[in-house]
């Protein structure tokens, strides 16, 4: 994509030591997480006689599409220049306010409705962020906090289960033998990565995170886009909530509010910055997989699950560790 | 006290990029006077001054401090010489309570402990001798921009500073107070302090100063004692023909070319107060004024980057309103002071920063037609002949002049009415320059008009058909730009006219 000509042009360019050693980190940025995802399906390929086959990449492609969700909103939120925490509160009141509705309104109406509170959540914080000018990691925290509560309130501790059978739909059926989250969250991926690198846009939201005065000088309108990104989280949040409470018929305040952490993963292996005005959609998509996959290697190989999480972060760390070593370099 | 310390720096060159600030400066400075630096923007005053305080490394040259010849590594290397800075931006910790601020990394006590009642009685005894009567307990934030300046001095004084370099130190007070610093200053040096003080206020040096040095584009035009000086001879010190690039020829406008840009009572106190004027088509109007006078804030006022009151009409209609987005669709254009900070996305492609302002161009009901885009880029990059590897490259890999013409060519893609062009050239190399010059003149020809700012004085006496003169948010005085020389231009901004 257009990031991958970027960085062959620089590496041409660059001279003397400073730029080689900027060249060789920007080249790291650019396409370490093709790399590595490449390196580990052959690596599970051939360690585990499970790992390809089409149950199997169907099941990891399933499990992650809530969270996929999630983090393509994140990655506009990072290229804009923000960041979300609340997506996770968001995503688990969707699911306990659906789980609460659905006897009342019927499946596809509670469903609407949960994922609609979701992004007006979004909304709200957007406007938080973009007018009222708080930080919004502290923005965020604070009305994930709220939402959360909310879900409590909602549910009053207890589990809300869903008895209806059509409720399963959203989150179980198929349609050409792939189950319906699969087809979102391609879909989803197609869209965002054309509003991206396609549309006015997607141009406004690189402009915006990379240099918010220069697009303001420039007529768009920065507050608009920051607004715009937010609800998109919340949006996210809501569908991927919808997805995964019908797949479960539970809705349970508490469970699923880290969804949030392993989407920021995915953003920021992918190669996304952190600090606004780079990133793309195809690049979180890989740092989903990439995610998932090493979740499903533990599982294939029988490694005990707690060290994945260790390794998740340490995996974090170095991402962040080469996004801003190119940058300073650069 | 300790005496105060003779300085004398020699055959000092500094370059920023291209542009070079400083060429071959020495200076002697007696202990125990007040040195004044004066000179135009640009002369290399500031830069004089932050070398001699270390917080600026010279590219060749020594400096001499009471005799002995020092290298500084860091503005610590230069405190521990008994060197002080006092800069416009103040460096203190806002939060912190002025006590800590001025016994900052020199607190008194032993073993890791601060001794608070020694501290405070240090501290009243200083704060008696400059008259600073604020409590020593409330956060340096909270304190008006005078007082806090009184910080920093206390904090000079706490440190035995035996040279204190001022940088504009006046430019943010209000005459009342400026007076009171100029007391502070000459009972410093009454103590033995030395002072270094830089300004472009020429009464308050000839008040203050016992020695006036004038700056010319980084050079030294001389050093004499001060009442010996007088304003007119001030100015006509730092005047002189300017290192020349050449200006390509003046196209004046047509008698009848109309109106595009009209400003009545643009007010936007205390930058700049009740300004009004005109530019025609085809016609180039430069603003001329000190740092400070309201040059940009008034360009940025008429572009709606910054509220202010007033008019501002295109074409003779009135924009209401002001942002830059309804300002771009009207027909005006920003090139903004720091291509850096406002003009461009430096981690963005060359190409989205072209058409970032004009995306409706190049797009279709929000989706971008990129054969169409990749032409556009082509052809408004070949017409400002901007040099580039290719359109995807990030604009921070050009060279400057390259990313000024980039800059430029963001308002082209859709030709403007009006440009403001603030500090067209800054920091660009001669080449570059000339580029730019002959640009910005052709677009005048098609019948664009230009508002010109440039802290180069030359550089708005050769390109522009009528000079304006800034005077602290005024407009002090507007001249023809063919006949009009630089001494009248530089007597009313100074207002020594």
């Amino acid at each position: 994509m257009a990031d991958g000509r970027v960085a062959t042009v620089r590496g041409r360019v660059a001279a003397g030591p400073l730029a080689s050693v900027s060249g060789g980190l920007d080249f790291l940025r650019e396409y370490m997480i093709v790399v590595c995802v490449l390196a580990l399906f052959l690596v599970l390929t051939f360690t585990s006689d499970t790992f390809l086959t089409t149950t199997n990449l169907l099941n990891v492609l399933q499990q992650v599409a809530p969270v996929g969700l999630v983090a393509f909103a994140l990655t506009f939120l990072l290229i804009v220049g923000e960041f979300d925490l609340s997506s996770g509160a968001l995503f688990v009141l969707t699911g306990v306010l659906a789980a609460k509705l659905q006897p009342h309104l019927g499946t596809w109406p509670a469903l609407l409705i949960a994922a609609t509170a979701a992004l007006a959540g979004g909304v709200i914080n957007g406007l938080l962020v973009a007018y009222a000018r708080i930080n919004s990691f502290v923005c965020t925290l604070a009305t994930s906090l709220m939402v959360a509560g909310l879900s409590n309130v909602i549910t009053k501790g207890f589990l809300v289960t869903v008895n209806a059978p059509g409720f399963f739909a959203l989150g179980s059926n198929e349609l050409l033998g792939v189950k319906y989250s699969i087809w979102i969250l391609v879909v989803a991926a197609l869209l965002c990565g054309f509003v991206l690198s396609r549309t006015k846009f997607g141009r406004w939201l690189y402009a915006v995170g990379g240099n918010p005065e220069a697009a303001r000088l420039s007529g768009i309108n920065v507050r608009a886009m920051k607004v715009w990104a937010f609800a998109f989280s919340g949006l996210a949040a809501g569908i991927g909530g919808a997805i995964v409470v019908s797949r479960t018929a539970t809705g349970q305040a508490g469970n699923g509010i880290d969804i949030v952490f392993g989407a920021f993963a995915a953003v920021v292996v992918g190669g996304t910055s952190v600090m606004g005005g780079r990133g793309a959609i195809w690049r979180t998509m890989l740092g989903i997989i990439f995610l998932a996959l090493i979740t499903n290697g533990f599982n294939l190989l029988q490694v005990e699950p707690v060290y994945q999480s260790i390794i998740q972060g340490a995996i974090i760390l170095t991402a962040v560790a080469i996004d801003s070593l190119s940058r300073r370099a650069s | 006290m300790k005496a105060g310390a003779a300085c004398a720096v020699r055959g000092i060159h500094k370059r920023y990029g291209a542009a070079v600030a400083l060429d071959g400066v020495s200076i002697d400075v007696a202990a125990g006077e007040i040195h004044a630096l004066v000179g135009e923007n640009g002369a290399g005053k500031s830069t004089l001054g932050k070398i001699v305080a270390g917080a600026v490394a010279p590219d060749a040259g020594e400096i001499v401090v009471d005799g002995e010849r020092v290298t500084y590594r860091s503005p610590r290397d230069a405190i521990r010489y008994g060197i002080g800075l006092i800069e416009q931006e103040f460096a203190l910790a806002p939060d912190l309570s002025v006590l800590d601020n001025v016994f900052l990394g020199v607190e008194l006590g032993g073993r890791g402990l601060v001794d608070r009642a020694r501290q405070r009685e240090r501290f009243a005894e200083l704060a008696e001798r400059i008259g600073f009567r604020e409590r020593s307990s409330v956060p340096v934030r909270t304190l008006r921009t005078a007082d806090q300046q009184k910080v920093e001095i206390l904090r000079a004084l706490v440190r035995e500073t035996r040279l204190i370099v001022m940088d504009e130190p006046t430019a943010a007070l209000t005459r009342d107070e400026a007076d009171r610093l100029l007391e502070i200053t000459r009972e410093l040096r009454d103590d033995g302090v030395t002072v270094i003080y830089v300004s472009h206020v020429l009464g308050d040096v000839l008040a203050l100063a016992d020695t006036v040095t004038v700056l010319k584009d980084g050079r030294h035009v001389k050093t004499a004692p001060a009442r010996e000086e007088t304003t007119d001879s001030l100015v006509t010190a730092m005047l002189g023909r300017s290192l020349d690039v050449a200006f390509p020829e003046r196209t004046p406008p047509p008698p009848d070319a109309p109106v595009v840009l009209s400003v009545r009572g643009l007010s936007r106190p205390p930058a700049f107060d009740d300004v009004s004027f005109e530019v025609r088509a085809g016609e180039i109007v430069g603003l001329a004024g000190l740092v400070g006078s309201g040059r940009t804030e008034i360009a940025r006022a008429i572009f709606g980057a910054d509220p202010a009151a007033g008019e501002v009409a295109i074409e003779g209609r009135e924009l209401r309103g002001r942002s830059p987005r309804g300002s771009i669709r009207s027909g005006l254009a920003l090139l903004p002071e720091s291509r850096k900070d406002q003009g461009l996305v430096m981690v963005r492609p060359l190409s989205e920063n072209v058409t970032m302002a004009h995306l409706g161009v190049v797009s279709r009901r929000g989706v971008l037609q990129r054969r169409r885009e990749q032409r556009v880029v082509r052809d408004t990059l070949r017409s400002v002949d901007a040099r580039h590897a290719s359109q995807s490259q990030p604009v921070s890999s050009l060279s400057g002049g390259n990313q000024q013409k980039a800059a430029l060519a963001k308002w082209l893609v859709r030709t403007p009415r009006l440009l403001l062009a603030d500090e067209p050239t800054r920091g660009i190399d001669v080449g570059a320059k000339r580029a730019i010059y002959d640009l910005i003149r052709n677009l005048a020809a098609d019948g664009l008009g230009v508002l010109l700012i440039s802290s180069e004085l030359g550089e708005v006496l050769g390109l522009s058909h009528r000079v304006i003169a800034l005077r602290a948010g005024r407009v002090a005085g507007e001249y023809d730009g063919e006949t009009v020389d630089e001494e009248t231009v530089m007597r009313a901004v100074f207002g020594s006219g």
